[in-house]
């Protein structure tokens, strides 16, 4: 058996499994890009079977830990024991061969292969150098099985999958290796409530069988749950090691990474009583993503919808924001019909999408740039852009949104996701936004910085600025709504003010509609 | 050999090229221009009408004017003999179909068969058919590699052009009494043998003389590659006292080139034998004062012989009693002094 | 303190500064320096020239006179590569800029085109390209083709066109003022040369002074976020082809005046040209990033390799090869430049 290391600032305490075997060990470790230090003396201690929670803001160096553990970048400076043995991967495949499998935040997945594929991708079976494709399915739909979800399809393509399913599949990437060490970049990001649920069982198994699982979430109820032991990293340090999951304060914890006591912050609301309709939408339908969705948003009124991921919720929103093209029903935004994104822009609705990057912004360009692709052509003249005028309107909207850091002409890649989500925001805030529709907006957001985006979405609405807002965290669409809609399998089947509902209500009315009379509207 | 259609397609260029310069320099009616023998039968027994006589003929489609006028001209000269039926069957877009149109026609048993192959490796094995069948056959210029294949070869010499142009340019260096002359040349696309043949036939000849090629720009047998090339090369040479270049087609952009940099202290000897270079020569109004034939006049030559190989008569200036195996027609230098005799035979 | 950005904030690279009045304002010599590499290249083949022909480069009038060569062979080109660079920044490609400029030029110089006059001539090449350009564009957009396949597709079928209309024949020009462009000098510069700077002034203020340009840029850098900013990226990237064939029109009427003639098989292999002087100047083949003033380096470079071997009577075999060599190096040095440069920027996150 490996001796326990002394951990250096000989905070921690150690009462969990005490008796498993060391597995990975990080001493000291350093890894520096140009112009970075973005890990700064590591200490990390990984033992069998153990679910062993990594907390830390965005910039804390998680990222760029996992990296380094999975083959992607090498360590500078430190030790990294793997086993007993220095562990070096020359690449993710070595790492991999190692038994260190890391399900990525954004997972990693080729969407055009097919569940299968995906699974045994880089280490297919093969036969007489043919690819046994039977076989590979046939395993897959085994390890499937292990996962819960005996009905996903083998042979069915990653693209057509909803995110939870996606996350299944990276996780049966992960299986197939044979790891012993699984890292898990947030995973119950993209996953709605009951699919949790079903991650924490899969997790338990493993760890059951011996496997240790490296877990990294914002959410500190998840740690409660699922958490052996947390390690705390802040600017590349490791602020706090081996900390019990369960019985460590959330004061300390939340201390330990920002020096802050917050987690869910909302701001002080009294909803408006201005009964100015904006938004008005009737019987909007589109053929197996929603039904006969109807909903108003008024002026300065914050609407949130409440629903698991595959509800409809984002497709709703897009298609409000004529993004999709209805099947039937109408979108009225202040007395216009809006049938596309331009006709939505000009109405004055503006949209910061679910998935930032993807969707939402143009990674290499500058701030500024961003924030005014909506209106760069407002202040033009006769075709011929103004710089200067976008950039003091969008130095502008930096200030009021607190922007860090506070120089426009960066490029937006260098910031980190609050901030990134604050110039999606700010965009709309440049033109004349009159209704703002939010998808997710705190995903991947850091605790401080969600509180900072809670108070931006208040100042809009306090200003007269409509917003409705889809979040898959509950407490999140109580705390920052005046009104909540509740959305299960494609249809509102319930409306509320805010005040009147509690989470539990809520999840239990998003899971089984039991609150329902009659059936869905 | 295999390199052969390729440069049959750039010939076509160089064909169209010309045809195109006339219409467009001296009227607005395109002329049908074939390429024909119509001597009279007292001078020649052979005119009189024979035994008749159904010549086959596969040529690739004319995706090019030089392949254009060879079909033209063999269908021209099939016309002025009475006793001639001629059976020309498309070709199609590559040896593949050249072969299937090519077993169709040995199906219907043609007296002779001539063939502008593709690829003369490609459709060897068919053209054995067709002799195997007892049909004789013409191979116009690609060769087979198999001389079993064919009864005649008639082909143009791209050796021979290159010579002729170095001769023409030797013998004008001299008498104009240039001892050590800057020669130019401009060739066409560089990786295809015929061009090569003509640059060493080129070389040769003048290194007979005594003279080497100072500057060699590769084209691409059109005129805006012409144009280029020449650019570079007038640039490259500040004085310059002959110039070949290989294709009349890109000899067009060649020209354009020098009357843009105002040069003329030069000859310039053209290639292929284009009835737009033969007009120019004949007018004598620009430094072109030669060119060098590469005639697709063979294809109505091919046609005469096949009509003799099919009524089994020989060539009756000849004392052979049977038309020769093979025939590689001599490459004809062009001047100002012959020109109009050649007018014909310009493309 | 909620942002752990641990790096220093770089100056903003394209922060425009005061001045207001013209329209090229922000730093002028900034393309010039984004293009050092390049600049660099010219110079050493400059000095290569000189060290190899010493004779030639000894003479003053000789010398204007090559450097107005190289930029002249590099005109129509140079034209056809900025629509090339728009498209490509657009996060397209377009393959069939040679037969575009090929069909253009051939109907442009139809005995019944040539009897309206230089007008109906140039009136004709540039609607002949615009409307192929279109037809990109639409197969493109609303036929939702692969640009690739889109344009390849058009590549094949524009030059069968062009050899259909010209009957397979090179068609001389026998206008005088269309053939007397490429003699033409104004002020001692070459006509050719003077419209190649004019479009490549344009299309530098297009791209980055105008909301076509930044239109451009965004759909290049992320289509879906310009579409949900409310840009119509369709009928953008059908404006972007059809740019393209405009500037194939204006390039066929070039190099029909330098060739006094057109014929199907002109501009061959100008879409290969035109895309690797786009990306040798730094434009990214993905999109959303791209200079005018770099594709014209990069259109310089290849002239000028083709004069120096020209004037050193170097065979074009090996003048290929270089120019391969070329391509690789000036984007293996820009991937090596872009990397440390995000490094820089800080791109590292945990």
């Amino acid at each position: 058996m490996t001796t326990i290391p002394e951990p250096r600032d000989g905070e921690v305490e150690d009462q969990v499994a005490t008796e498993a075997p060391v597995v990975l060990e990080l001493t000291d470790v350093v890894k520096t890009f140009p112009g970075v230090r973005a890990l700064d003396g590591v200490q990390l201690e990984v033992r069998a079977g153990e679910v062993h929670c990594l907390l830390g803001q965005n910039g804390a160096g998680k990222s760029t830990l996992i990296k380094v553990l999975a083959g992607v970048h090498r360590a500078d400076e430190g030790s990294i024991l793997w086993q007993g043995e220095p562990f070096a991967p020359a690449n993710p495949q070595a790492a991999m061969k190692a038994g260190i499998a890391t399900i990525y935040q954004e997972l990693d997945l080729v969407d055009d292969l097919s569940v299968a594929e995906n699974t045994f991708l880089g280490h297919e079976e093969r036969r007489l150098g043919f690819v046994r494709r039977g076989s590979m399915a046939r395993r897959t739909r085994e390890i499937l099985g292990r996962l819960g979800h005996p009905q996903i399809p083998a042979r069915r393509l990653v693209r057509s999958l909803p995110a939870a399913g996606k996350q299944i599949a990276s996780m049966a990437r992960a299986l197939s290796h044979d790891a012993k060490l699984i890292v898990m970049d947030e995973p119950s990001a993209v996953l709605a409530h009951d699919e949790v649920g079903n991650l924490f069982r899969i997790i338990r198994e493993l760890t059951a069988q011996g496997i240790a699982v490296i877990y990294i979430s914002h959410r500190l109820e998840e740690i409660r749950e699922i958490g052996d032991r947390v390690t705390v990293l802040k600017d590349g340090r490791t602020t706090a090691a081996n900390l019990p999951a369960r019985d460590t304060p959330t004061r300390e914890l939340v201390n330990r990474m920002t020096g802050r006591s917050i987690e869910y912050v909302f701001p002080p609301r009294v909803a408006p009583d201005d009964p100015e309709v904006l938004l008005e939408v009737q019987g909007l339908t589109r053929a197996g993503e929603f039904a006969d969705a109807s909903l108003t948003v008024r002026k300065g009124e914050i609407v949130g919808i409440a629903g698991l991921v595959g509800s409809g919720r984002s497709e709703l929103l897009e298609t409000i924001f004529g993004a999709r093209p209805a099947d039937s029903g109408t979108v009225v935004m202040a007395g216009k019909r809006v049938t596309s994104v331009g006709g939505a822009v000009r109405a004055g609705i503006g949209m910061a999408p679910e998935e930032r990057k993807s969707q939402a912004l143009l990674l290499d360009q500058p701030i500024y740039k961003n924030m005014t692709l909506s209106s760069f052509a407002t202040f033009a003249t006769a075709g011929f852009t103004d710089a200067g005028d976008e950039r003091k309107a969008a130095d502008k909207v930096a200030d009021s949104l607190e922007l860090r850091p506070r120089d426009t002409g960066r490029a937006v890649r260098t910031l980190s996701g609050g901030n990134q989500q604050k110039v999606v925001v700010g965009r709309w805030l440049i033109g004349q936004t009159k209704l703002l529709l939010l998808d997710e907006p705190t995903r991947g957001v850091d605790v401080g910085a969600r509180a900072e985006l809670y108070q931006v979405i208040h100042d809009l609405a306090a200003n007269g600025v409509g917003v409705l807002l889809v979040s898959s965290e509950v407490p999140e669409v109580l705390g920052l709504s005046d009104r909540v809609l509740v959305m299960r399998e494609g249809h509102l089947i319930h409306e509320a003010p805010a005040g009147d509902l509690d989470e539990a209500t809520v999840l239990d009315l998003v899971m089984a509609g039991s609150l329902l009379e009659g059936e869905p509207a | 050999m295999s390199n052969f259609s390729r440069r049959r397609i750039l010939f076509g260029g160089a064909a169209v090229g010309a045809g195109a310069l006339l219409t467009a320099c001296t009227s607005n009616e395109p002329e049908n221009n074939s390429q024909i023998n119509t001597s009279n039968e007292e001078a020649n027994p052979n005119s009189a009408p024979g035994t008749k006589v159904v010549i086959g003929f596969s040529a690739p489609a004319a995706d090019h004017g030089w392949i254009a006028a060879i079909t033209n001209n063999a269908k021209a000269q099939a016309g002025a003999y009475q006793d001639v039926e001629l059976k020309a069957v498309e070709a199609g877009a590559d040896a593949a179909a050249q072969r299937a149109s090519l077993a169709t026609l040995i199906s219907q048993k043609p007296t002779v068969i001539v063939i502008l192959p593709h690829d003369g490796k490609e459709l060897n094995s068919s053209a054995l058919e067709a002799t195997k069948a007892g049909i004789p056959v013409i191979n116009l210029d690609r060769e087979f590699p198999d001389a079993l294949a064919y009864r005649l070869l008639i082909k143009g010499d791209n050796y021979g052009m290159g010579v002729a142009a170095g001769n023409y340019i030797a013998e004008q260096m001299k008498s104009k009494g240039v001892s050590n002359p800057i020669i130019g040349e401009i060739a066409g696309i560089d990786a295809l043998p015929l061009t090569q043949d003509r640059s060493k036939g080129f070389k040769d000849a003048l290194a007979a003389a005594g003279f080497k090629v100072a500057n060699r720009r590769a084209a691409e047998f059109t005129a805006d590659s012409g144009q280029r090339e020449a650019a570079g090369l007038l640039q490259a040479l500040p004085k310059l006292d002959a110039l070949w270049n290989h294709d009349d087609d890109q000899g067009i952009g060649v020209l354009a080139a020098i009357k843009q940099t105002n040069r003329s202290e030069f000859i310039m000897v053209g290639g292929a034998g284009s009835k737009a270079a033969i007009d120019q020569i004949t007018k004598d109004d620009s430094v072109l004062k030669a060119t060098v034939t590469y005639s697709p006049s063979m294809a109505s030559s091919a046609i005469s012989l096949a009509r003799l190989i099919g009524q089994g008569k020989g060539m009756s200036d000849l004392v052979e009693l049977q038309v020769p195996k093979q025939i590689t027609l001599a490459s004809e230098t062009i001047t100002k002094e012959n020109a109009s005799k050649y007018a014909k035979l310009g493309f | 303190m909620t942002d752990t950005q641990v790096a220093k904030p770089a100056p903003a690279p394209d922060a425009p500064k005061k001045s207001r009045n013209s329209i090229f304002k922000g730093d002028a010599a900034e393309p010039l320096k984004r293009n050092l590499g390049l600049v660099g290249v010219l110079i050493i083949l400059a000095v290569i020239g000189v060290i190899t022909r010493p004779d030639l480069y000894g003479d003053a009038t000789w010398v204007s006179n090559n450097v107005f060569t190289i930029l002249q062979q590099a005109s129509a080109i140079g034209v056809v590569t900025v629509g090339m660079t728009f498209v490509i920044i657009g996060g397209g490609i377009d393959l069939s800029v040679g037969a575009i400029v090929a069909i253009a030029g051939v109907w442009s110089t139809t005995l019944a085109t040539q009897s309206y006059g230089a007008v109906g001539m140039i009136f004709t090449a540039i609607v002949v390209g615009v409307v192929v350009g279109l037809i990109n564009g639409v197969l493109i957009s609303y036929g939702r083709l692969v640009p690739f396949i889109a344009t390849l597709a058009m590549m094949v079928a524009a030059r069968g066109l062009a050899a259909q209309i010209s009957g397979k024949q090179t068609q001389v020009s026998s206008n005088d003022t269309i053939n007397s462009i490429a003699s033409t000098k104004i002020l001692g510069i070459p006509m050719l040369v003077i419209i190649l700077a004019l479009v490549v002034a344009a299309g530098w203020v297009l791209l980055n002074r105008t909301t076509f340009g930044r239109r451009t840029v965004a759909i290049g850098g992320n289509p879906e976020a310009a579409r949900l900013a409310g840009i119509n990226v369709k009928f953008h990237t059908l404006l972007l082809y059809a740019l393209s064939g405009l500037c194939c029109g204006i390039g066929a009427i070039m190099l029909t005046s330098q060739a006094t003639s057109a014929q199907a098989a002109m501009a061959n292999l100008y879409e290969l040209d035109a895309i690797a002087a786009a990306i040798i100047g730094g434009t990214l083949l993905s999109g959303g990033r791209g200079t005018i003033v770099g594709a014209l380096f990069g259109v310089l470079v290849f002239s000028t390799i083709t004069n120096l071997f020209a004037i050193n009577n170097l065979p074009t075999e090996v003048q290929n090869m270089v120019k391969g060599g070329i391509i690789v190096a000036a984007v293996l040095v820009q991937q090596f430049r872009y990397k440390s440069l995000t490094h820089l920027l800080g791109r590292t996150k945990s």
